[in-house]
C-alpha cells in the first residue's frame, strides 16, 4: 500500500486515493506512423526490474495527474512531479542515476 | 490418559467454573481455559480426523501454530469452521464440533484411506484422475467434492458485525511477550507514538513459564510492572486479543482484533480490523517449536514439548501421566523441569546429541529424570493413542534398543523464529547453520518509501534465543538509550535432526509426519524430489506441504531440510516458500467490515429517484446508480410493464428520467481542437445551437462511448456520455488534457449531476410542452438536432432536439433541484395525452428497433465503429483522432470482420441473449466453428415479435439469407438475416 506525495496538492496520498496510469513520458504516435513505433507506443513497456517512471492520478483527491520514480523491486519512492514534462527534473534525475549505480 | 491436575495453572480460576460442550457432548471447564486445555482436562484427546488420512488427532501445540484442534464453533448465522481449539478461549455456552469425521469422531469410515495409504503418495490426484474423462463428472468429482475442504461451509449470512478503525504511529510492536514490551517501553521512554499488539489474551509470552528472573524479579512481576509502566505512557496504545496479520508496503499494517469471540455475550462487533500507518514496525513475535520427524509422531499423546509444560503450567492440565522427553537441544528440559514439579512422571529423555551437557541437562539429571544420549524414537507404540515409544540409535536404521512405556511423548526439534511479519514486505532470511534456523538477513530489509529498512525483528524473532539476548536485542531494535532489562543466558545447544533416526528406512519415513493439516509424510516429500521437483514452491503444490490454514507453521522448516537432503542441497540453496499475509486467518467479514448490504457501495440517486421508488419503479443497477427498468402497476409482471411503455410511448407520451446520461462541459479557446480529437466526426464544424451524434473511441481504435454533442458558443461544447461511461469519459478527457496536450488551452467539467434530465417521447411530446409554456418547440423554431435554451413551466431549461427512441423527442435539461416540479408537471399536464413513465428496458426496446446500438450491447472492448456500419460518423477529413491510427491496423480494417445485422426468427420467436451463430466444420478442439454472435435481443412490442441485433461476418452483404442461432438445451433457431433497423427506416416519426 503505496504512499505517493501528490506534487499539486502536496498531500501525502494512500494508494487507496490513487489511480495507477502506467509508464510515463511515452511518446504518442498518430496516423502517418509506422506499424513499429505504433506497436511501441501502445503495447511496448519497459516494466523494469528497478526504477520506474509512472503515471498516477490523484483519483479520489485534487483529480491531477502526476508522476512518480518508484523502484519496482524495493518500492522506495525517489520522488514524484508534474505530469506536463518530458523528463524527471533534475534534483529526480541525480538520485535515478545514483541508485541505479 | 489426560487430565486436570490437583493444583496449579496459571491462567485458570478453579473457583469459577464454565459450561461448553463439545460434539453436543456437555462439559465443563475454568475461566482462563482455552477450548483445548478444557478438552484434555476433561479427558477429551481426540480432537479431529486428519484431511487425508482420517487418522485421529489430538492438540500438538498450544498456540495459534496448531494444525490439528480444527473446529467449527457456533450454531446457525454465527457458525464457523476451522478455528483453533488452541486459542478459542473458553466462554459460557460454547459450542464446539469436531471436523472431517464421520459418522462420528470416534468411528471414522474415511480411515481406510489410511489402511490403504501406499495408495496415496504425493501427487495422488494428479496422477490417478487423468483418465477416463467421463469419470471425472460421474465418479471422481462428486467423490472429491465430498471430501474435499475442511470442515464444513456456514450456511447463510453472516450473523455477526464487523468494524475497521485507522491509527497511525511512530513504533508499532507486534508481539507483547517480553521482548515487545521491552521495545515499546524503550520507544515510549522517549515519546514515540508506540501500539503494542499481542495475539493472545496474556501479557509475558513464554517469559512466564519459560523465563528466569528479570530486572531480579519473577517473570510474571516483570511483565505486569511492565505493562503498568507503558499504561502510564500517553503515547502508549495497549491492544490484547489483537493480531498483527499482514505488513505491507510503506509501513501499512492490518491487525485484526477480536472482541466477542472469547464471550458469551456476542453484542457489538465480533472483531475490529485495524489499518496502520506506521514509521517502523517492530516484529516481537517469537518463536515455534519444530515437531520430530518419527514414526507415529501424529499419534495423539505426541505434543511439542513446550506445548506439553504450557498445559500443565498455565492450565494446570496434565497431558500424561508419564511423558518420554524427546529432543535434539536444551530446551525441552525445561519440560521435564515442569513436569516433575507438578508431580508427574518423565521415565527418559530421549537426546538425538552424543554427549548433552550443559547446566540445564546436569539438573535435570540431579532430579532423577534418566536421558539416553545419542538416541532417538525409532516409532511410537499405540494406534489411536501413545502407548510407549520404541528407543533406536539416533544414527542407526531404528533397530529398536528398548521399548519405553508412555501415554505422553514430549518432542523437540528445536525452534523456528517467526520472520513473517518481516518477510511479508520482502525482508530477506539468511540460514543460521549452528542453531538450524531462518533469521532476518539484516542487509535486507524490506523497505519504505523513504528506501531505508522500516521492519526490525526483536527477541526470539530475530534469533535471540535465550531470555537475557532477548531483552538486549528488542532494546536496541526500538533504539533504546541506557541499559535494557537484565537477565540471564539460558543454554540453548541443538544439534540438527530432520528425521529419525538419522538412517530410517522408507516404512519408518512413512509414518513419520512433516504436515499434519495436510497429512504430508517424509517419505512424500523424499517421492516429490525424486521425481524431480526441485523447488521448494513446486513441492509445497505437489505434496500440499504447508497449506491449509496453519501455512506450514510447523512444518516448512523440516520439510525443506527433508527436500534439501533428498536433493542433497544445503538448506539455504533450496530456500523457503513464500511468507504471505496474514499470519493466521482473518475473516472475510474482518476485511469487509462495514461495506456490505446496502453500505456495499454509495448508492447514486437521481433528483427523481424517490417518486420512482413511490411509483413502483422495479430498479435496475446502472454503475452505482438505479434506474428503474420499468414501472410495475397493479399486479403486471416486468415483461407486461415494458410491453404497455412502449406502446405508450409510441402512440402517445413517454417521459423517461435520463439524469444519469453524462454531461461533461468542454470550454475554452482550443475547445473544438480538443473535441475533434475526442470523436471521431468533426464536431468543430457544429454551430451554436446544434447538436450532432459522435462517436469515441480509444487509441487501439476500439469504440468506447457514443452521445450527442451539442454546441453552446464558440467556446464551448456540452458533451454527452452513456450514464456508465460519465466518470470514465470525464477522466479520459483530463488524462489527455492534463499528460498529452496540456498547453492546450481547454478545460472539462463534469456536469452530470447539475441537472436533471427528462426525456419527453411520443407524437404528443410537443402539445405537452407547448402546454406547460413559454418556449418555442415547434419544428421551425426547433428542429430535429437543435437545442434551445427558455423556460419550460416557469423552469430555466435547455431543450434539446434528440431522439433515441425514434419518436418525436425532446431531452429537458434543468437544474438538479427543480427536476421534480418539471416531472410531476408533465404528468400532470400529459396525464390525458396518455403521459407514462418510462424505464431502461423500454428505452431498450426502442432503441433496438430503431437500430440504435448500445455501448456495452454491440460493444465489448473489440468492436470498431466499421463492424457497427457506422463508416458516416467517421471523419475521413481528420488528420487525426483519437483512434484514428488505430483503426489503420490490418486485422480491423479486414473485410472478413463480422458486422452488424438485424435478426429475425422465422417464427416470430425471440433469440436467446448471448446466441452465437454457428458455421460449418469444427475447429481443432471440436467445437462449432462460429460466424457471428447476437448482440440485444428483445420482444417488439410495436411489431409484435422476436427482433435482435448481432455481429457476423459478411453480414451487410447476406441480406435475406437464413442462419442458424444457438438454443440452450434445444436445437438452434432459424433467422433471417435484415436490416438492423426494423421501425421507421425513413426516420419520419422523429423528424416531425
Amino acid at each position: 500500500m503505496l504512499i505517493l506525495r501528490c506534487p499539486v496538492c502536496g498531500v501525502d496520498a494512500c494508494e487507496t486515493e490513487l489511480a495507477p496510469g502506467g509508464e510515463a513520458h511515452l511518446e504518442r504516435f498518430g496516423p502517418g506512423s509506422s506499424d513499429e513505433a505504433f506497436e511501441g507506443y501502445l503495447f511496448v513497456r519497459a516494466n523494469p526490474k528497478g526504477v520506474h517512471l509512472e503515471r498516477w492520478r490523484h483519483a479520489m483527491g485534487c483529480g491531477k495527474w502526476f508522476l512518480a520514480a518508484r523502484d519496482t523491486a524495493t518500492m522506495e519512492v525517489l520522488g514524484t512531479y508534474g505530469a506536463q514534462t518530458e523528463a524527471p527534473p533534475a534534483d529526480i534525475q541525480s538520485k535515478i542515476e545514483e541508485a541505479s549505480r | 490418559m489426560t487430565a486436570r491436575l490437583p493444583r496449579g495453572g496459571r491462567r485458570i480460576d478453579r473457583s469459577r467454573s464454565v459450561e461448553f460442550s463439545f460434539d453436543g457432548k456437555p462439559m465443563r471447564g475454568f475461566v482462563g481455559d482455552t477450548l483445548a486445555s478444557a478438552l484434555l482436562g476433561r479427558g477429551q484427546q481426540v480432537m479431529g480426523r486428519s484431511f487425508k488420512y482420517h487418522r485421529p488427532r489430538s492438540v500438538v501445540a498450544a498456540g495459534p501454530e496448531e494444525p490439528n484442534a480444527l473446529m467449527g464453533i457456533g450454531t446457525g448465522a454465527r457458525f464457523e469452521p476451522n478455528r483453533r481449539a488452541t486459542v478459542q478461549e473458553l466462554y459460557d455456552g460454547l459450542e464446539a464440533r469436531s471436523q472431517n469425521a464421520w459418522p462420528s469422531l470416534g468411528f471414522d469410515v474415511g480411515r481406510v484411506n489410511d489402511w490403504v495409504s501406499p495408495l496415496f503418495p504425493a501427487g495422488f490426484y494428479y496422477k490417478t484422475f487423468l483418465a477416463p474423462r467421463v469419470a471425472w463428472k460421474h465418479l471422481f468429482e462428486p467423490v472429491i467434492r465430498k471430501a474435499a475442504g475442511l470442515g464444513a461451509a456456514p450456511e447463510g449470512a453472516d450473523g455477526d458485525r464487523y468494524e475497521q478503525a485507522y491509527a497511525h504511529c511512530d513504533l508499532l510492536v507486534a508481539g507483547g511477550g517480553i521482548a515487545g514490551l521491552a521495545a515499546a517501553l524503550a520507544a515510549g521512554a522517549r515519546g514515540e507514538r508506540v501500539i503494542v499488539m499481542e495475539q493472545s489474551a496474556h501479557w509475558g509470552g513464554r517469559a512466564p513459564t519459560d523465563a528466569g528472573e528479570i530486572d531480579g524479579m519473577a517473570p510474571d512481576a516483570w511483565v505486569e510492572d511492565a505493562v503498568a509502566r507503558l499504561g502510564g505512557m500517553d503515547s502508549v496504545t495497549l491492544r490484547l486479543r489483537c493480531q498483527v496479520a499482514g505488513v505491507y508496503d510503506h509501513g501499512y499494517v492490518l491487525a485484526n482484533e477480536g472482541l466477542t469471540d472469547h464471550r458469551a455475550d456476542k453484542a457489538g462487533p465480533r472483531e475490529r480490523l485495524w489499518r496502520i500507518r506506521t514509521k517502523k514496525v517492530v516484529a516481537a513475535t517469537g518463536a515455534l517449536e519444530r515437531p520430530l520427524s518419527f514414526a507415529g509422531n501424529d499419534v495423539p499423546g505426541v505434543m511439542l514439548a513446550s506445548a506439553v509444560r504450557d498445559y500443565v503450567d498455565l492450565w494446570g492440565v496434565s497431558p500424561g501421566d508419564r511423558t518420554v522427553i524427546v529432543t535434539n537441544n536444551d530446551d525441552a528440559y525445561l519440560t521435564a523441569k515442569v513436569l516433575v514439579r507438578a508431580g508427574l512422571s518423565v521415565p527418559a529423555i530421549i537426546d538425538a546429541r552424543p554427549a548433552p551437557d550443559s547446566a540445564v541437562v546436569r539438573e535435570v539429571k540431579a532430579l532423577g529424570v534418566a536421558v539416553h544420549a545419542g538416541r532417538g524414537i525409532a516409532k511410537v507404540l499405540g494406534r489411536d493413542k501413545v502407548a510407549g515409544v520404541a528407543i533406536c540409535l539416533i544414527d542407526g536404521e531404528g533397530a529398536v534398543l528398548q521399548e519405553i512405556k508412555c501415554d505422553c511423548v514430549a518432542m523437540s526439534g528445536g525452534w523456528s523464529p517467526v520472520v513473517h511479519l518481516w518477510s511479508h514486505c520482502g525482508g530477506k532470511l539468511t540460514w543460521d547453520a549452528d542453531r538450524a534456523m531462518f533469521v532476518p538477513d539484516l542487509d535486507r530489509p524490506p523497505l519504505g518509501a523513504d528506501g531505508v529498512g522500516f521492519v526490525a525483528c526483536a527477541g526470539a524473532a530475530s534469533g535471540a534465543m535465550t531470555t537475557g539476548a532477548a531483552l538486549r536485542d528488542a532494546h536496541a531494535a526500538a533504539g533504546g538509550e541506557g541499559e535494557a532489562p537484565q537477565a540471564e543466558d539460558e543454554a540453548f545447544d541443538l544439534e540438527p535432526v530432520w528425521q529419525m533416526p538419522r538412517g530410517a528406512p522408507h516404512k519408518l519415513r512413512s509414518k513419520a509426519w512433516l504436515d499434519y493439516q495436510n497429512d504430508v509424510k517424509v517419505s512424500d516429500v523424499r517421492l516429490a524430489a525424486q521425481e524431480g521437483f526441485e523447488s521448494v514452491e513446486h513441492t509445497k503444490r505437489y505434496t500440499t506441504l504447508g497449506m491449509a490454514t496453519d501455512q506450514g507453521k510447523l512444518s516448512n522448516i523440516n520439510g525443506l531440510a527433508i527436500l534439501a537432503d533428498s536433493l542433497g542441497e544445503p538448506i539455504p540453496q533450496v530456500g523457503t516458500t513464500t511468507f504471505r499475509p496474514p499470519w493466521t486467518p482473518v475473516t472475510i467479514g474482518t476485511l469487509a467490515g462495514e461495506a456490505r448490504g446496502d453500505l456495499f457501495q454509495p448508492l447514486r440517486r437521481t433528483p427523481l429517484h424517490d417518486w420512482h421508488e413511490a411509483h413502483g419503479a422495479h430498479w435496475e443497477p446502472v454503475g452505482q446508480w438505479r434506474r428503474p427498468y420499468c414501472y410495475l402497476r397493479d399486479g403486471e409482471t416486468p415483461e407486461q410493464a415494458v410491453h404497455r411503455e412502449v406502446l405508450a410511448t409510441r402512440n402517445g407520451l413517454g417521459l423517461l428520467d435520463a439524469s444519469t446520461l453524462g454531461k461533461i462541459l468542454v470550454r475554452g479557446p482550443d475547445a473544438e481542437r480538443f473535441v475533434d480529437m475526442l470523436y471521431t466526426n468533426k464536431v468543430s464544424t457544429l454551430k451554436p445551437g446544434a447538436c450532432r451524434y459522435g462517436l469515441m473511441c480509444d487509441e487501439n481504435g476500439f469504440l468506447i462511448d457514443d452521445g450527442v454533442a451539442a454546441r453552446i458558443d464558440e467556446q464551448t461544447f456540452l458533451c454527452h456520455t452513456t450514464t456508465g461511461g460519465a466518470d470514465r469519459i470525464h477522466g479520459w478527457m483530463e488524462d489527455w488534457l492534463q499528460c498529452e496536450w496540456w498547453d492546450w488551452k481547454v478545460h472539462a467539467v463534469n456536469l452530470t449531476e447539475q441537472f436533471a434530465q427528462i426525456a419527453v417521447v411520443g407524437p404528443h411530446a410537443r402539445t405537452v410542452l407547448e402546454r406547460l409554456g413559454e418556449m418555442d418547440v415547434s419544428k421551425e423554431a426547433l428542429p430535429f438536432m437543435r437545442w434551445a435554451e427558455g423556460e419550460i413551466a416557469g423552469i430555466p431549461a435547455r431543450v434539446f432536439r434528440i431522439s433515441f427512441s425514434g419518436e418525436l423527442s425532446y431531452e429537458v435539461a434543468v437544474p438538479a433541484s427543480r427536476g421534480l416540479e418539471l416531472w410531476e408537471a408533465l404528468h400532470r399536464e400529459g396525464a390525458d395525452l396518455g403521459a407514462t413513465a418510462y424505464g431502461t428496458e423500454c428505452l431498450h426496446v426502442m432503441r433496438a428497433e430503431k437500430g440504435f446500438i448500445m455501448i456495452g450491447d454491440e460493444t465489448d472492448g473489440t468492436v470498431v465503429p466499421q463492424d457497427l456500419g457506422l463508416d458516416w460518423a467517421i471523419s475521413k477529413k481528420k488528420d487525426d483522432f483519437l483512434g484514428k491510427r488505430g483503426q489503420e491496423r490490418t486485422h480491423l480494417s479486414d473485410p472478413d470482420r463480422w458486422k452488424l445485422v438485424g435478426l429475425e426468427t422465422l417464427d416470430g420467436s425471440v433469440i436467446e441473449d448471448g446466441a452465437y451463430i454457428p458455421d460449418a466444420g469444427r475447429n481443432a478442439n471440436g467445437q462449432w466453428n462460429v460466424q457471428g454472435r447476437v448482440t440485444s435481443t428483445y420482444h417488439s412490442p410495436t411489431l409484435g415479435k422476436g427482433i435482435a441485433m448481432g455481429l457476423l461476418r459478411h453480414g451487410p452483404k447476406r441480406m435475406g439469407e437464413v442462419v442458424k442461432l444457438t438454443r440452450i438445451g434445444k436445437e438452434p433457431v432459424e433467422a433471417r438475416v435484415v436490416s438492423p433497423v426494423f421501425y421507421d427506416p425513413e426516420g419520419e416519426r422523429q423528424d416531425v
